[in-house]
This record gives structure tokens, sequence and C-alpha cells, in this order.
């Protein structure tokens, strides 16, 4: 039996001298395995009396044991350690920069004017477009600007003939959304527009939103709030806002809306004009086949480059237009 | 409208500063648009006398002068050309501080020693004039400064008046404005009539009494028009934005800054026989007062003699009837010109008069004769001269008729959303001078005064009740109203959506002109003519795009110029096409595509990109769209040839996908591969309401096949015939592989296909794919002589 003593000794010695996985199945075939050193000790059983056989089998059983619990711990310590180096070997610098395509962008008009129609679409506005080329009665007979009036010197226009001209404002597709509907209406109409004037603060096509709500009790101070309102939420700010009289020839009281801007600390505050609003005009609706004494509304209109360029700081209007990748990236 | 503030306030003079004054008629409605000082800042500055004026001993063009500042004379030694003995001039002492801060101390011009300076009006920063010395009259009193003698403790105050408010264009309007605003009398200058010394009319004809209802007419006998306009008048004039001219001129145009009537003088010995007021006879010439000719229309009113007109009626005078200072006798003109008739006709010569502004806006239709009365006063009053009797044409039915207008308290209360006590009402109307005529049970009529042209409805009133109230006094309350729904359609995605997929593929949003270059767009869209602006800003925005690439490439070019080499760029927006008679204004979605499809990283992404990237970036659009799309070859003038494809969407045309034509690269200098495509919006974005079919439990089988066929043959064809042949349970077929070598032979490709099958309801057994799939090869074979590939 001192001979099982010993082999248990060397086998653990061998478990313990294993590095890999494949010399530990050896070992364990070597001494466990059908034709094994300690399996073959069983053998010598038959050689001792009926008295002593339980206890060497016993002896035998726990040399087996003992081997075989040292093979298992030596076995997940080995594949422990062959997991780890595989992790190890396969760890990447997180660092280096990802692949794949750049995000673009959408153009500053187009994320102002987004953010607008959302604005008036959560109060129930809904968004109404119409032709760029418009005739002279939907762009100014109809808004109440005849021929001979001096208003039509506001509107530099771009005419195709003379009863042909590409919009100055987008009340028009008011005219036209009133001529094809019934009252009630509460719409925005944002669009391209377009007038001959180009110098450092006018660009030949710049956007605008025009608004028009018409119910059978409408007021003044419904426009207030709804004006006021609207510049808040845009600005996010808590804004000083005032109206100012003035005069458009579609709307009745008119005024034209300024903001409190600029910084206390510099005493750059000053008031900036940025809508103009009104009642609409009875003219408006007789031309649109609504009875002006059922029905009133108001009427609103702002450029979405002068909200975009002091929503965002940007200097200078033309910028917009000449579409440089470095501009239009900051806008993304 | 440019006025000085004092001349205002010798009307109207609220206890309220410079400032607390211009922001007030801003709220009204009367936009302060800038202000400025009536003279540049200095001080020392005072009326001085030139006693003596010696040569000077070591120079041709300076003069020594002894100058007398009313207590002691010092010696100045000027080089103005018009110093001379007794002349009463701004004379800067020893001392003063000259506008831009200039000091003026003792110096030695050539050797002689100077004590101050005399001055020009442009030293002192009152006008650009370089005239030599500014020559005071000669009771001013020496001595005093010229500060306090100018009275230039004053600012020019300029409104931005809004084109309904005519009644404005003069002191007399912004006084009643500011009165009423802060509810203080107006004080106006006492206009008397002048009566008639000799009996001497001038013949008036009045041809088209409805673009002129009214004409005034006077002679003025025996003036002397080399009398100087009075410094208090030239100053008034001044500050108004306006030069002074000749005593005639400047009492005319003191009168209509004044009242705001327009006036005119003729010189009598040119005007042959008498006045007629007629309309231009089309082709008659007219040299007018600023030396152009211009060559009138029929729809011109003139005043005219009986030969030839001599004037542009409320534009500008003939330079021929013009006063000099050789004429003796005048005739003064005061008259009502029909506002439409006047409308655009200075603009069509060219011109923009302030008598035509006003006459253009409406010029208070009773106001000709107390203006005629006080420009003859005034007149009298410097050159002298013997007044007639004013004649006056007017034709009653012609001229506007006093208004009456009906202003109800519910609607003023409705509109404003306040309901305003009746008093202050009253008060603001009756301030206006808008009198109420007679109390009605729900509510006032007014009668409108002549003054206000603009008002004729009941807004008009509303609007000025509104206004003297205060827009910033009325109540903010919340609209109230109908809250139905409105319709959504789902099947049709907003435009919204496919821009938001182009940002997420990398493209940059651009906005550009709709009018373009007609030279570029020749290039891109030669067989289309671009409707073209009759009055465009720039040859290179004159005509409108037919399509969207004219500017995008514009933008490529741009943007290469500025060292980017990857652009993808994508716009939204209409393009115009003629169709006919018809103009048709279609909605687009165009890209462009050059430089590396990824942007540069370490493992490649220094391939360009190609026609298939941007095929497949589309085909992606076309699922998020849920819509049916096929590429077809084909051919579009600027692209290449071999790269192009037009889009169907069941047979019909929604757009194109190609690349450039290398040509028409060249010729615009970009770089790179550009690909671009464009697309009909409205053809695009319905897709479909999804539809629940089951799901198949059974499984998918799948089965390859390579075949060999002539370049020539498509992947349409083939894909058309393998679908065919597949019958209705092929769920997907797919490429894998496209291959082309030497070892194909000659004109030859190899394509690579897997095909999918599943059945709804049961497995598909072996032998029924087996005869699909040998049904496709077979009609490749046959049809496209097709071979398998080994």
């Amino acid at each position: 039996m001192e001979n099982l003593e010993q082999l248990v000794q060397d086998g653990l010695s061998a478990v313990e001298a294993a590095d890999n996985l494949q010399a530990l199945d050896q070992i364990r075939v070597e001494y466990l395995g059908k034709k094994g050193s300690i399996t073959q000790q069983a053998k010598t059983l038959g050689k001792l009396s009926a008295e002593e056989r339980p206890a060497a089998g016993q002896k035998i059983n726990e040399a087996k044991g003992q081997v075989e619990q040292a093979i298992n711990a030596r076995r997940s310590d080995l594949e422990k350690a062959a997991i780890e180096a595989k992790l190890a070997s396969e760890s990447i610098d997180v660092t280096l920069p990802g692949r794949g395509q750049d995000l673009g962008g959408l153009h500053p008009v187009t994320r102002t004017l987004q953010r607008i129609e959302e604005i008036f679409a959560r109060a129930g506005y809904s968004v109404e477009q119409g032709p760029e080329i418009e005739d002279d009665y939907h762009n100014f007979e109809a808004l109440n600007i005849p021929g001979h009036h001096p208003a039509r010197a506001m509107h530099d226009t771009f005419y195709f003939n003379p009863g042909t001209l590409l919009r100055t404002h987008t009340s028009p597709v008011q005219i036209r959304t009133m001529e094809a509907g019934k009252p009630p209406f509460r719409m925005i109409c944002p669009g391209r527009v377009y007038r001959c004037d180009s110098d450092m603060t006018h660009t030949p096509m710049f956007h605008q939103v025009e608004g028009l709500l018409i119910e059978k009790n409408v007021s003044f101070a419904d426009l207030k709030s709804t004006v006021e309102e609207f510049l808040r939420v845009f600005f996010e700010r808590d804004l000083k806002v005032r109206f100012r009289p003035s005069y458009f020839p579609f709307t009745e009281p008119s005024a034209e809306v300024d903001i409190e801007w600029g910084r206390e600390a510099d005493g750059s505050i000053k008031w900036l004009e940025v809508m103009g609003c009104g009642m609409v005009h009875p003219k408006v609706f007789e031309h649109c086949g609504i009875d002006a004494e059922e029905y009133r509304g108001f009427a609103f209109g702002l450029g979405v480059e002068r909200l975009a360029m002091l929503r965002y700081g940007v200097k200078d209007l033309r910028m917009f237009f000449e579409n440089d990748l470095r501009f239009l990236r900051q806008f993304r | 409208m440019k006025f000085s503030e004092q001349w205002l306030r010798e009307w109207v003079n609220p206890s309220i500063d410079s400032q607390a004054l211009m922001d007030q008629i801003t709220m009204a409605g009367l936009e302060v648009d800038g202000f400025e000082p009536v003279a540049g800042e200095f001080s020392g500055v005072i009326v001085g006398e030139v006693v003596s004026v010696e040569a000077h001993p070591d120079a041709d063009k300076l003069r020594v002068c002894q100058v007398s500042n009313g207590e002691e004379t010092v010696q100045v030694v000027c080089g103005a050309p018009n110093v001379r003995e007794g002349l009463k001039v701004p004379f800067a002492e020893v001392g003063a501080v000259l506008p831009g801060n200039f000091k003026i101390k003792k110096a030695k011009l050539r050797g002689q020693p100077s004590q101050g300076m005399l001055c020009s009006e442009s030293e002192l920063a009152l006008s650009e004039s370089h005239d030599g010395l500014m020559e005071l009259p000669d009771d001013a009193p020496v001595g005093q400064s010229m500060v306090d003698y100018l009275k230039l403790n004053d600012i020019a105050i300029d409104v931005d008046l809004t084109p309904n408010r005519s009644d404005c264009l003069s002191i007399k309007g912004l006084a009643r404005e500011v009165g009423v605003l802060n509810s203080q009398v107006v004080e106006a200058p006492e206009i008397e009539p002048v009566e008639a010394v000799h009996s001497e009319v001038p013949a008036i004809r009045v041809e088209a009494p409805e673009a002129c209802p009214r004409y005034l007419g006077r002679v003025l006998r025996n003036v002397n028009l080399k009398a100087e306009t009075p410094l208090w008048m030239q100053e008034k004039l001044r500050r108004s934005g306006i030069r002074s001219i000749d005593a005639a001129v400047d009492v005319t145009n003191y009168v209509m800054l004044e009242l705001g009537q327009p006036l005119h003088a003729f010189d009598r010995e040119e005007i042959s026989g008498g006045i007629v007021v007629r309309m231009a006879k089309a082709g008659e010439k007219l040299v007018l007062l600023d030396g152009q000719e211009v060559e009138l229309t029929a729809e011109t009113l003139v005043i005219a003699d009986h030969d030839k007109p001599i004037a542009i009626a409320g534009v500008m005078g003939g330079e021929h009837s013009g006063v000099n200072e050789k004429t003796q006798d005048l005739v003064l003109e005061s008259a009502y010109f029909e506002p439409i008739a006047m409308a655009g006709k200075a603009r069509h010569y060219g011109l923009h008069t302030d008598a035509s502004h006003r006459f253009e806006r409406g010029v208070d239709y009773e106001l000709a004769r107390e203006a005629m009365e006080r420009a003859t006063r005034l007149l009298m009053d410097i050159v002298g001269g013997e007044p007639g009797d004013i004649v006056e044409v007017v034709s009653w039915e012609d001229l506007p008729k006093a208004k009456t207008v009906d202003l109800r308290e519910k609607r003023l209360a409705d509109v404003l959303g306040l309901a305003i006590d009746r008093t202050t009402v009253e008060e603001i109307l009756s301030r206006l001078g808008l009198r109420v005529e007679k109390l009605l049970k729900d509510g006032w009529r007014i009668s409108v005064p002549s003054f206000r042209p603009d008002i004729s409805i009941e807004e008009d009133l509303i609007e000025e009740v509104g206004r003297i109230y205060g827009y910033n006094n009325l109540p903010v309350t919340e609209p109230t109203g109908s809250l139905g729904l409105s319709v959504r359609e789902e099947a049709v995605r907003p435009l919204s959506a496919v821009r938001n997929f182009f940002v997420a593929q990398g493209y940059q949003e651009a906005i550009t002109y709709s009018f373009v270059d007609p030279k570029v767009q020749q290039l891109i869209d030669p067989d289309r003519e671009g409707i073209a602006l009759a009055n465009p800003i720039s040859a290179d925005l004159s005509v409108m795009r037919t399509t969207l690439w004219s500017g995008l490439i514009k933008t490529v070019q741009h943007n290469q110029n500025r060292q980017q080499p990857r652009i993808r760029l994508f716009e939204t927006g209409l393009r115009f096409v003629k169709d006919g008679d018809q103009i048709d204004q279609q909605p687009m979605l165009a890209g462009v595509v050059v430089g590396n499809q990824t942007p540069e990283n370490w493992t490649n992404g220094r391939r360009a990109s190609d026609f298939f990237d941007v095929k497949g970036e589309l085909e992606s659009l076309f699922q998020v769209l849920g819509i049916e799309i096929q590429f077809r070859a084909s051919q579009h003038p600027a692209l290449h040839p071999g790269q192009t494809a037009e889009l169907l969407r069941d047979g019909e045309s929604v757009g194109w996908l190609g690349t450039l034509h290398p040509q028409v690269q060249k010729n615009l200098e970009l770089n790179g591969t550009i690909l671009m495509f464009e697309l009909f919006l409205n053809s695009i974005v319905t897709g479909y309401v999804p539809n629940f079919k089951d799901v198949s439990k059974f499984p998918e089988v799948r089965r390859d096949l390579a075949i060999i066929i002539g370049s020539e043959v498509s992947f349409a064809q083939v894909e058309e015939i393998a679908r065919k042949q597949a019958g209705e349970h092929l769920t997907d077929m797919r490429v894998f592989d496209v291959y082309e070598g030497e070892s194909l032979g000659e004109g030859n490709r190899s394509l690579a296909l897997s095909l999918f099958w599943q059945h709804p309801e049961r497995t598909l057994n072996e032998d029924e794919v087996h005869t699909l799939f040998n049904g496709v090869i077979d009609s490749l074979k046959e049809e496209l002589g097709a071979t398998l590939r080994s």
C-alpha cells in the first residue's frame, strides 16, 4: 500500500506540473483511466483477505478521489487562465474613432421652420402650401392692395409679365385656402417668398410663416396672446414684447411686434422688430366670400431667417443661401 | 419724413424730453427711424464781424483780417475767398473746440499771428458745404454764441411713415398727433387771406377735372428774387433735409413741410397764353427742373400753357418755366391732384419728389387755399411783390366728398377685446379731428376730416381708437374656438421623414435660390427653357429653375472651391416648367454626391461613392416610404449615357439617378465623380398602410445558382424571368456575386443568385422546389442564352 501513497504523491505533482488541458487529460488517463496506475491498484485487492478488502478498497477510492479533485481544480484553473488569455488577446483600443457615415443636417431655415410648425401644430393650426409663381389677384388684389396702392412700392416685386409674379409674401396661400374652404380656419403658411432687393440685409429670396385664425369671436386681445406666447415658446425665454401700431393693407388694426433683445451687461438692450400682425381686413373677407359681421380673424407674419439669426446668432443673412458646408454643419 | 424737433415744439410743446417724445410717436404708429443733432458738437464759436481785410504779405491766397467779437478786435488769418469787410461770420475764438474735437489755438500763418478761425458751414458740421465762410445776416448780434443764435440745441427726427398716414407728412399733422397723445392744444400760426392789390389773374383751364378736381393760381408781380431767404427758414429747411435754392422755391418747400401742401411757382413770362391742366399727348417732350428731358405718356397729367407742357402735375416743374433771379412776376400754383391719377407717375419717369410722395398718398383736399395764402404772405415778407386775387377752379363732383363713418360700440369692444368707456372713445376721436356728428343708438356717426383720406370704414376708426388708447394697454386673452381633429393620411409620409432619412445618410440639406443662372441650367437641362423674370436682380439669377440640380451644382462648385472634397447635399422645393400656357410648379427632391462614400477612417473610407451607393440609399428611402421603384437604363442630357437610370413607379417616371455627364462636369470645372438624383416628391410620398398576413410556420428553402450571360443582358431581365418561373411562393431573391473576367470570355459576365421559397401552410417538398428551380434555370437558358457556371 506504500505504493499507493507514492502514486498519489506522483499524481498530485504531475497535476501540479500540468500547464495545459491536454497534459492534464493525459495525467487523468495515466492515473485514473481504465488502465491508470491507481485504477490498476484495484487488482491487488484480490490478493487480500475479505476482512482487509473493504479498507483497502476504500483507500484506493480515496486516492482516486484525491487525484480527481486535484485534476478538476487544476482544470478549472487552466480553463480560467485560457479564457483570460483569450480575452487579453482580444482587447482593442476603444478610444479609436468609430467607422461609418457622418450625420448630415437640416438647413437652419428648415430647422427653424419645423420648430415653428410644431409650435403651432400643437395649437391646432394646419400647415398650408401654395404656388410660388402667383397671380396679381392673389398676391395683391385679394389682399386689399389694388394696382395704384402705394403699398405696392413696399413690395419690390419680381414679375414675369404684368399679371404674373413671384409671391412677395405667403398671404396668397391664406386667400387660396379660404377660397377653397369654409370658416373657421386655423392655419400657418410657411414658404419661400421673393423681393427684388439684394444687399447686406436683404436677399432676393427668403422665408415667411404667416398665420391666420378665423373664428366667430376673436379679438385683438387674442392675437396679442398668440403672438406673445409664440415668441416666448420659440425663444424659450420670458421676453418683453410690445405691439406698435403699423399699417398693412390686409389687416386693420395692424401692429408690428418688437421684442426686447440684447444684454443688460453691455447696455445693448433694444427693441427689435420681429413680426407683423393685425385683425383681418373686411376687404379680405369680402374677397374670400366670408361675412365679416359673422366672422373675425387675426393674421400674423414673420421672417424665418430673421428669427433664425436671432436664435442662433447668425450675423449675415446671405450665409443662409451660400450653402457653405462649414456654415451648414453647425446646425445639425 | 425728417423734421426738426424745435419746429414741432413751436406747434405743440409737451413737457417730455426728446427721447420720450420719439418713443411716444413711435408707439402711436409713426415709427422713428433715427435722429441726429442738427449741428456738430462745438463750443466757443460766436457771431463775429470782419472789421477789416488786408492782403497777407507773404501769401497770395491768405488775408489778414481784424475780427470783432463784440468786446475786442483780434487778428485772424483767413483763406476763404468770400471774406470781406463788414461780413458777419461764425468765429471760433482761441479756446474753441470744433466738431471732431478740433481745438483752436493761437497760431502763426506764414509769419502772421492768427487768433482764432472764421468758419464755413462744414466746419460746424451744419452741412457738407465748403463754399467759403458761412455768411450770417447783417443783423446777427456780434458776440452771441452761435449755438444760441441758430438755436442749434435741436435734433432732426426721421419718421418712417406708413403709406396710409399722408396726414403726418407735415409739421401740422405731426403736431396734431403729438397733441392727441399728450392731450394738449396745438398752436398753429395764424394764416390770414392776403388782399389783392391788382386785378391780374392767371387764365386757368382744367381739362382733366377727374385727375385735378381743384386748381388755384395767383399772380405775384414785381418780386425781387435776388432777396435772400431768411436764415431761420433756411435752417428749418436744412433740418428737414431740404437745401435752400432761392426764396420762391424755399417758401414753397417751407409751406409743404409746414402744412403738407406741395406748391409750385412759375415764371409768368414763360407761360404762353394761360394755364391748361390736361393729360399729356403721347410723345410730348418736356425738360424738367433737374435738366432731364422726358417723353410724356398719355396717362400723365401735365400743367401746360397754350403751346406746351410746363410741368408734370404734382411731380416736377419744367426747367423753362421755372423761376430764377431775373423773374419779375410769379404764378403760384396750389392744387389737389387725385391720388389714383398720380399713382406710379413719378416712378414711370424715374422720379420721386417730395410733392409726388405726398400727392400719391393723398393731400388734404381742402388745404390748397390756406397754403396759397400762407405762401403768399411768406413770399411777400422776403421778396416783396404785389399779389392779385386767387383764381380757383373746382370740379365739385370730382372732389372727394365729405365722409361720415359709423362706429358701433359693441364692434369696437369685440375687435379690440375691451370695452373702452364712451367718454374716452369720444375724447380720442375728437382730438384726432374725427368729430362726432351724431350719437347713434349703438355708437357714433363720425365725420371724417379732409386731411384723413385713409379713414373710410369702421375698422379705420377702431384702429384709431386702439392706437391712441395704446395696443399695449389692451388685454391679453387666449383665443377660444372649435378643436376639431384634422385628417392625417397614414400612407403619406411627411416631408420631415424624407429629410430626416437623408440627414441620417450623411446628407446636408441645402436651400438654393429658385432663380438660377440660365447658362448653367442650359448645360444641365438643355431641352427646357426656364421661365425668365422680367426684372431679375442679376443675369445669374434670371430664370426659374427647371431642375433643382441647377442650384445644387453651383453649391458643389462653391464648396469644392473651398477645399470641401466630400459633398453630400439634398434639397426639396419647387421646380418651374412651362406646360403650354400654364406653369407647372412641381415639388421635387434632389441630391448630389461627390467624394468618399464614408468619411475617411482607419480601415478604409477612401472609396469614392458610386452609382450603387446612391442607388442603395434611394432604395432604403423607398422602403421608408413604402413604395416599389424600378430602375431602367435610360438617357438624360445632364447624365453619363452609360450610367443613367430612370426611376419608375408602376410604369410612371418618377425621377432620375445618374452620374453627371463628364462633358458637363468639365464645362462647370467640377472635380470627382458626381452622382445626382431628382425625384417628383408627389409621386413618391404615398406608400401604404400595413396589412397583416399570418407568419408562415414552415421552413424556408434556399437555392443558389450562378449563370453566365452576355454583358448586354441586364439583371432586371434575369430577375423578371426568374420571378416569373419561381412561382408565387418565392419570398426573396438576392444577388450575391457579379463577376466579369477573361475566364468567362469576352462580353460575358456571371451573376450569382439566391432564391428563397416558403409556403404559408405547409412544408415545400424537395421535388416541388427542384421543379421550380429547374424551371428558372431552363427559362434563363432559353430566353437569355444563359449557361450555368460550373
